[in-house]
C-alpha cells in the first residue's frame, strides 16, 4: 500500500513537473552551447535581463519595507479599516494577473484618471504592476510571527524607555527576520517570473520594454523557438536558485 | 550612556501607530485600491453580460478550476502524506521540487508543457490546443497549494490515535477517513480555496498551450487580453470583475469557514 | 542584511554592463508594427542607417496583433510611425488624431507592401489542398488567427468569403460557407499571425491561411512547409502612417520616404513581400493569381468593417459566438 502511494505520488510530480522541465533544458542545449549563448548574451537578451533584475531591485524592497509596517499596523494597533486592510493584502493573491494590468492600463492610459506622461509603455508601470502582484508575500509571512511573539517583550522594552525605533531593531526585528526573509524570496521570485501583468502594459517594445519572461513568449512567437527555450531556462535557473533559497529558508515547522 | 528617568507613561506621544497606518494605507491605496477602483468604474457589464463568448469563457475557466481544485484535494494530499509519512531516498529534493510551479515564471510553465504535451511531444501525448491541455497547464501551477497547506498538520499529528486504530483492526482506509481526514481537512480546503483562485486567474502557463477557440477553448484570462487588444477594454473589465468577486469570495468564505470548523472543534 | 547583499549583488550585475558604455543617440524611431514584419525590418533598418538620411538614427521596435497593437497607440504607446495590417486599423488611428486624414494621400494611396492569402500546408500536401472547398473536406484542421485583435484574420476571412462569391455563389451561401469552416474546421486561434504560423510549425493543422510572405519567410528558414495559392484569392494591401504625435516628423517621413525606394522595396521582396514598385517587382518572380480581388470587390473595408467584424453585431462575431456548445 505504501509503495503503491509513492510510486503514484512520484509518477504524478515526475509526468507534471519534472518531465517537462527537463524536456525543456534538452531543447535549449540541442543545437550545441554556443547557440544557447549567443542566444542569452544577444543585446535583447542582456537588455531583458538587466529590466528584469531592475524591476525587482525596486519592487522587492519597496514590498519589503511595506510588508514589514504592514503587518505591525494589522497586529499591533486596532483602527477602522483593519479588515478592509486586511482584504486589499490579500486580494493581489485573488487577482489574475492579466486584471491587475488591465487595472492599470485604465488608471494611466487615456481617458483614465491618472492618464499622462510615460508611466503605461515605460518602466514605471512595470514596476508598478510588479509591486501590485508581488504585494503580499512579507505581509503574510510576518503576521503570524508578530502575533505568535506577542507584546510584552516590547511593551517591557518601551517601559524601560527605549523608542519605537530601538524596540523595533532591538526586539522585534530578530524575531521576525527569518520570516522576512522568506517572505523576500518569495517576493523576489515573484517579480522575476511575473508575465501576464506585464504584458498588458508594456508594449512589447523590444530592447525597452521586455523583460526576460516576456522575450520568451515574444521568441516564441516570432518563431525562434530555440532562443525562446534559452530565456526560459536562463529564468528557470533563477527559479531554481530561488528555489533551493527557500527550501533553506522555509519556516521550520514545514521541514524536519 | 547617561543615565535616563523613567518617562511619565501619560505623557508620552507616540508617532508609530499613526506612521505604520497612515504609511500602510497611503501604499495601499496607491498600488492596489486605486487600480481596482478604475476597473470596477470602467467596467461595462451590460456588453460583457449580453456576450455568449465571455459568458461561455467564465463558465470554462470556473468548471476547470473547480476539477482541477479537487483533484489537487486528492493529489496534494497524496504527496503531503508520501513526504511526510514515507522515508524514501532523494526524498528532500522531492520536497524542494514542490516549490518549483511557485518559482517558475508562468510562461516557462507553458512553454515546458507545450514543449512536452504539443504537437511534436516525444512521448505521444498531444494535449495542446484541447481543454486536457488547459487541465494540464492549471495543475501545474495550482500544484503546490494543497501540499504546502496539508503538510504542516500532518507533521504535527499524533500517530498515537493511528497506531491504536491500527491494532484495533481498522483498515488503513477507515483510520485515515475516520482519524487522519477530520483533521486535515480544514487545511485542505484552505488549499482548495487557494488552488481555486490561482487557477481562475492563470494567464502565463495557458496561453501558448490554449487553442483560443472561443466557447471551446477559451478561458477567462485569455479571453481579457483578447478584449483588450480588440479595443474593449470595457467588456474585459466587467468580466475581470466578476473573476474577482469570485476568487475574492472563494478565499473569504473558505476562510471563515476554517474559523467555524475550527471553533467548532469538527 | 540578507536583503542588502541581495539588493548590492544586483546592483553590482547592472553595473558592468552599463560600465560597457552606451551609444549616444541622436534620433530615435519608435517603430509599432504588426506581427510579421520583424525579420524584414532587421534588414531594413541597418540599410536605411547606412543612408544619409539614416544617419545616427536608432529605431526602437514593437510587433503585435495588428488591432491589438493600434488599441495599444491609441491608449498611449508612444510611435513615430505605424505600419499595421490593414486600412482599417490606421483608421482607428484617424479617428484618435494620432494620424492626419491626409496620411494616405500620396501615389501609393498609403500602401507600402503588398501581399496574398494563401494556403500553408505540410511539406508534400498530403491532404492535397488546393482550393477554398478542399479547407472543408472531413477532418482538415485548419489554423487562422483571431479576427478581433489580428489583420492577418481579417485578411483571411475576407479571402475565404471572395472566394466563395468568386466560385458562384450568394453573398449567403459565402456565410455559410465562412460559418462551417470557423465552427467545424478551425482547431486554433492563435492572437496574431506570427503566433498563427508558430502554432502550425509546432505541428497543430493541416492547413494555415496565413500571408504569403509569412509561407515564403518560413520556407526561407529551412520549415518543412509548402504553400498553395489558390485561384480565388485576395490582394492584401499593408498600410504605413507616421504619426501626428512624432517628436521627429522630418525623419519618420524621410524614413516612410526611403521604404519606397527601389533598394527598401526590393529588401521587402527578399523577404517575401510583393513591391508596390513595379520596376522592384518586375524583377522577382511573383504569380498573379488568375481570380485576385482586392477589398473592394467584397465591398470595401468600411463596409466589411461594419458587417463582418463588429464586435456585437458583425457576421464573424454571430459565428464566433454560437461555436461549440
Amino acid at each position: 500500500m505504501r509503495y503503491a502511494l509513492r510510486f503514484a505520488t512520484l509518477g504524478y510530480l515526475f509526468v507534471l513537473l519534472v518531465a517537462p522541465v527537463g524536456l525543456v533544458f534538452y531543447r535549449a542545449f540541442e543545437h550545441g552551447f554556443g547557440t544557447f549563448w549567443d542566444a542569452i548574451t544577444s543585446p535583447d537578451a542582456i537588455h531583458a535581463l538587466k529590466l528584469t533584475l531592475i524591476i525587482t531591485a525596486i519592487a522587492v524592497p519597496a514590498n519589503t519595507v511595506f510588508g514589514i509596517v504592514c503587518a505591525l499596523a494589522i497586529v499591533r494597533y486596532r483602527f477602522p479599516g483593519a479588515g478592509v486592510m486586511n482584504a486589499l493584502v490579500d486580494l493581489p493573491l485573488a487577482l489574475s494577473p492579466v486584471v491587475v494590468g488591465l487595472s492599470l492600463l485604465l488608471l494611466y492610459g487615456r481617458g483614465g484618471w491618472l492618464q499622462g506622461h510615460n508611466i503605461l509603455f515605460a518602466l514605471p508601470s512595470m514596476v508598478l504592476a510588479t509591486m501590485f502582484v508581488s504585494l503580499p508575500f512579507v505581509v503574510r509571512e510576518v503576521v503570524p510571527v508578530l502575533r505568535e511573539i506577542g507584546t510584552e517583550q516590547e511593551q517591557a522594552a518601551s517601559t524601560l524607555g527605549a523608542s519605537a525605533l530601538q524596540t523595533f531593531r532591538r526586539v522585534t526585528w530578530p524575531s521576525i527576520r527569518w520570516a522576512v526573509a522568506y517572505g523576500v524570496v518569495l517576493t523576489t521570485a515573484r517579480s522575476l517570473g511575473e508575465f501576464g501583468a506585464v504584458t498588458v502594459v508594456s508594449g512589447s517594445i523590444s530592447g525597452r520594454t521586455e523583460t526576460l519572461a516576456l522575450l520568451v513568449g515574444d521568441r516564441y512567437e516570432q518563431f525562434d523557438a530555440t532562443g525562446a527555450y534559452a530565456a526560459a531556462v536562463l529564468l528557470a535557473l533563477l527559479a531554481i536558485g530561488t528555489l533551493l533559497v527557500m527550501y533553506r529558508l522555509r519556516p521550520k515547522e514545514e521541514t524536519r | 550612556m547617561a543615565a535616563r528617568s523613567l518617562p511619565l507613561p501619560a505623557r508620552r506621544v507616540s508617532v508609530a501607530p499613526a506612521l505604520t497606518i497612515g504609511f500602510s494605507v497611503t501604499y495601499l491605496s496607491l498600488i492596489v485600491l486605486l487600480p481596482i477602483a478604475a476597473l470596477v468604474w470602467h467596467a461595462n457589464t451590460w456588453s460583457a453580460g449580453t456576450n455568449p463568448e465571455a459568458i461561455s469563457a467564465l463558465r470554462l475557466t470556473l468548471f476547470l478550476s473547480v476539477v482541477v481544485a479537487l483533484v489537487q484535494a486528492v493529489a496534494g494530499t497524496a504527496v503531503a502524506w508520501t513526504l511526510v509519512r514515507d522515508r524514501f531516498f532523494g526524498q528532500r529534493v522531492v520536497d524542494a521540487l514542490i516549490d518549483l510551479p511557485f518559482a517558475l515564471p508562468t510562461i516557462v510553465a507553458g512553454l515546458v508543457l507545450l514543449v512536452l504535451y504539443g504537437p511534436r511531444s516525444p512521448v505521444g501525448v498531444h494535449a495542446a490546443f484541447t481543454r486536457w491541455g488547459l487541465f494540464l497547464a492549471l495543475l501545474f501551477v495550482t500544484l503546490p497549494f494543497v501540499v504546502r497547506t496539508v503538510q504542516p498538520v500532518l507533521l504535527e499529528l499524533d500517530t498515537e490515535l493511528e497506531d491504536a486504530a491500527a491494532s484495533l483492526g481498522a483498515s488503513p482506509l477507515t483510520t485515515f477517513r475516520r482519524i487522519v481526514l477530520p483533521n486535515i481537512l480544514p487545511a485542505i480546503l484552505s488549499g482548495v480555496a487557494m488552488a481555486f483562485a490561482r487557477a481562475i486567474g492563470e494567464f502565463g502557463a495557458v496561453v501558448l498551450i490554449a487553442g483560443n477557440l472561443p466557447l471551446k477553448t477559451e478561458v477567462a484570462s485569455v479571453y481579457i487580453v483578447g478584449q483588450i487588444g480588440g479595443g474593449d477594454p470595457g467588456g474585459a473589465a466587467a468580466v475581470s470583475v466578476v473573476l474577482l468577486c469570485i476568487s475574492f469570495g472563494v478565499l473569504l468564505g473558505v476562510g471563515a469557514l476554517r474559523r467555524w470548523a475550527t471553533r467548532h472543534d469538527l | 542584511m540578507r536583503k542588502i547583499s541581495l539588493i548590492g549583488l544586483l546592483l553590482l550585475m547592472l553595473a558592468v554592463p552599463a560600465l560597457a558604455g552606451g551609444a549616444t543617440k541622436d534620433v530615435s524611431l519608435a517603430l509599432v508594427a504588426y506581427s510579421t514584419p520583424k525579420t524584414a525590418f532587421s534588414k531594413l533598418i541597418p540599410a536605411f542607417q547606412k543612408t544619409p538620411a539614416g544617419q545616427g538614427v536608432t529605431f526602437t521596435q514593437s510587433y503585435g496583433p495588428s488591432t491589438t497593437q493600434a488599441n495599444a497607440i491609441v491608449a498611449g504607446l508612444p510611435t513615430d510611425i505605424a505600419y499595421l495590417s490593414l486600412t482599417p486599423d490606421i483608421d482607428t488611428l484617424v479617428q484618435h488624431d494620432l494620424v492626419s486624414p491626409s496620411w494616405d494621400k500620396n501615389k501609393w494611396h498609403g500602401i507600402v507592401t503588398k501581399s496574398i492569402v494563401v494556403f500553408v500546408v505540410r511539406s508534400g500536401n498530403p491532404k492535397h489542398i488546393r482550393t477554398w472547398s478542399d479547407l472543408l473536406k472531413p477532418g482538415v484542421q485548419v489554423v487562422t488567427p483571431n479576427p478581433f485583435t489580428s489583420g492577418g484574420a481579417r485578411w483571411n476571412t475576407m479571402a475565404a468569403y471572395g472566394g466563395a462569391l468568386r466560385a458562384g455563389k450568394s453573398p449567403k451561401q459565402a456565410i455559410a460557407y465562412l460559418t462551417a469552416l470557423y465552427r467545424q474546421h478551425v482547431v486554433a486561434q492563435p492572437s496574431s499571425a506570427a503566433l498563427a504560423l508558430t502554432t502550425f510549425l509546432s505541428g497543430k493543422g493541416d492547413v494555415l491561411l496565413s500571408y504569403e510572405n509569412e509561407a515564403i519567410l518560413a520556407q526561407q528558414q529551412g520549415h518543412a512547409i509548402n504553400w498553395v495559392a489558390p485561384k480565388a484569392t485576395i490582394l492584401i494591401q499593408n498600410p504605413i502612417a507616421v504619426t501626428s504625435t512624432s517628436q521627429h516628423q522630418a525623419t519618420a517621413k524621410a524614413f516612410v520616404n526611403w521604404l519606397y525606394t527601389p533598394q527598401a522595396q526590393t529588401l521587402f521582396a527578399s523577404t517575401g513581400y510583393r513591391p508596390v514598385l513595379k520596376s522592384v517587382a518586375k524583377q522577382f518572380h511573383f504569380t498573379t493569381p488568375k481570380l485576385l480581388f482586392t477589398i473592394g470587390y467584397v465591398g470595401g473595408w468600411d463596409k466589411v468593417e461594419k458587417t463582418f467584424f463588429d464586435p456585437q453585431s458583425g457576421v464573424m462575431a454571430k459565428i464566433e459566438q454560437g461555436l461549440g456548445g
